[in-house]
């Protein structure tokens, strides 16, 4: 149960562009310093709002790619070619830009870290996103819970925090990440490229008798094919919780 | 009072004086919807039409299609706020399917396929005010523009124009539809930028 | 191609009205009976309004429109919300 940081309604809030960092040709993170943060939940998103001179604001929804950390808030935005606010994100934000944004919002697709339980992740392109502060709040409070991380890309070009996630799997025991390549495989890579089967979310997953918490997240194509693979292999559907991003799976 | 996000300015947004208040061009056709797209079969479709007697007239997807239709071009308005300008049609007005059809009924409550509905006054469904449009752009409807027919009735917020058109039910009373009972206009005039209750 | 989004979408919209979270609170669907968190709703957001409907049946279990000023919400397709409270 997602506790209440704040109590009252949200209002909005304006952070300071703090620090930038490509992830991809077409990604990178946008780290925010947000004086009022109350904290926040791994799963947990922002609504950014941008205001043009004229008045006229656009706003969208980006998952909080960071654990929770004081003031800090990371996100990680995927420039889309026919976006309206994501271009601007991953492009012309600079350092000591504000940024107008309203959170931690949702208390539905979180994972606590008191749980002790195994948790299998399944992201498709940017829905990596909210997993992936999922996967670095275990690594910051120490948890042992077992996860599990089956992350779905076009090639390694576009897939998020790779060489993090290795690392981290590689510093301690119970996090296993396995990738899925849709288009382009890297070089060497002994599967051909291809999207998630049953038979890989099986191998790469926990058994359904182990009653894993699930959480898939990605375009809404990827997250529903997942989710009824899922199904189909056993698991609860009242134990799989998804994140939905829409058709192109962002802004 | 919001932050302005420096170097942004957003999608190119025109306006011009054909529009109403609050509105911006598009040149896309934006796909809004309140649940799933309904998939009619032209061959179970049917239309009917009930006055406020109860006496209901049906066509089938023939029976409508035989109807005398006309080509049209009408702009839309969205209450979202964009505007799409010079789309052509094709369809049958409702001035034909209420030729023979006798009623004192002051109001029109309409239903689609798949539970939407919408209201308003039968006045402002006659005299070369609405249509139902069967044909957009050159084509056949498409189900995600309200096909196999819709409602058109350009002078009012294009959510009047209810897709997948199934019903008419003429009624005494008005009876507020699915937006009207959530806050949008029970009317709804574009120029005159009715949007929401009290507006 | 179906347009829905899950029950998160209403997390943002909901978030001006409660102060607590509504989407992990869990409702009854008033048609078909079956209980689930919200966030579990087929939500469909292109729209003038967010509609959320019910995963097992697709009737409408909540409706929400936002204007400038104001915003309206019908919660009348679920026979209550449960929320958990910190004990």
């Amino acid at each position: 149960m997602a506790r209440a940081a704040v109590l009252g309604r949200l209002t909005w809030q304006v952070g300071t562009v703090a620090a930038v960092r490509d992830e991809t040709p077409t990604a990178r993170t946008i780290s925010l310093d947000v004086p009022q943060w109350p904290g926040h939940l791994a799963g947990q998103h922002v609504d950014v709002r941008l205001t043009a001179p004229d008045g006229y604001s656009a706003q969208r929804s980006y998952s909080i790619a960071s654990a929770p950390g004081g003031t800090r808030v990371e996100l990680t935005v995927q420039r889309l070619a026919d976006g309206e606010v994501s271009p601007y994100l991953a492009q012309v934000l600079s350092v000591g830009d504000p940024v107008e944004l309203r959170g931690p919002i949702g208390g539905w697709f979180v994972w606590d870290p008191d749980d002790t339980g195994p948790v299998l992740l399944a992201g498709g392109g940017s829905g990596v996103v909210p997993l992936m502060a999922m996967v670095r709040t275990r690594a910051a409070t120490g948890s042992r819970a077992p996860f599990r991380l089956v992350y779905s890309a076009r090639s390694d070009q576009t897939a998020l925090y790779t060489s993090e996630l290795a690392g981290l799997e590689h510093a301690g025991p119970g996090l296993e990440v396995t990738h899925v390549y849709t288009r382009t495989t890297p070089a060497g890579w002994p599967w051909p490229a291809g999207r998630a089967t049953s038979d890989l979310l099986a191998a790469a997953g926990w058994p359904p008798e182990k009653m894993p918490s699930v959480f898939v997240c990605g375009p809404t194509g990827f997250v529903e094919t997942v989710a009824d693979l899922l199904v189909g292999a056993g698991h609860q559907p009242g134990k799989i919780k998804t994140e939905r991003f829409g058709p192109s799976g962002g802004q | 009072m919001a932050a302005v996000s420096p170097g942004f300015f957003g999608r190119r947004r025109a306006a011009s004086e054909k529009l109403p208040p609050g509105q911006y061009l598009v040149t896309d056709f934006p796909v809004l919807s309140a649940g799933p797209t309904p998939r009619v079969d032209t061959g179970k479709w049917q239309f009917s039409l009930t006055t406020e007697t109860g006496e209901a007239h049906r066509w089938d997807w023939a029976a409508f299609r035989a109807l005398p239709a006309d080509d049209i071009t009408v702009d839309l308005h969205c209450v979202t706020k964009w505007s799409k300008l010079g789309t052509g049609w094709r369809g049958v007005s409702l001035d034909t399917l209420l030729a023979d059809v006798a009623t004192s009924a002051g109001y029109a409550l309409v239903g689609s396929y798949g539970g939407y509905t919408t209201n308003l006054p039968l006045a402002d469904l006659l005299d070369g005010k609405a249509w139902i449009a069967f044909g957009y752009d050159g084509d056949d409807l498409a189900p995600e523009h309200g096909g196999p027919a819709r409602l058109l009735v350009p002078h009012l917020y294009l959510w009047k124009s209810a897709k997948w058109l199934q019903s008419i039910r003429l009624s005494d009373s008005d009876e507020p539809g699915f937006w009207e009972t959530l806050g949008y206009h029970n009317y709804g005039d574009p120029w005159r930028e009715q949007r929401y209750w009290g507006d | 191609m179906n347009a829905c989004l899950d029950g998160n979408v209403l997390a943002g919209a909901l978030s001006e009205l409660f102060t607590i979270d509504i989407t992990s609170a869990t409702g009854q669907c008033v048609s078909c009976g079956t209980s689930g968190a919200i966030g579990q709703a087929r939500v469909y957001a292109d729209a003038p309004g967010l509609v959320a409907r019910c995963p097992a049946c697709g009737q409408v279990v909540l409706r929400l429109v936002r204007s400038p000023g104001r915003a309206w919400l019908d919660l009348r397709g679920i026979t209550c919300l449960e929320v958990a409270l910190p004990g």
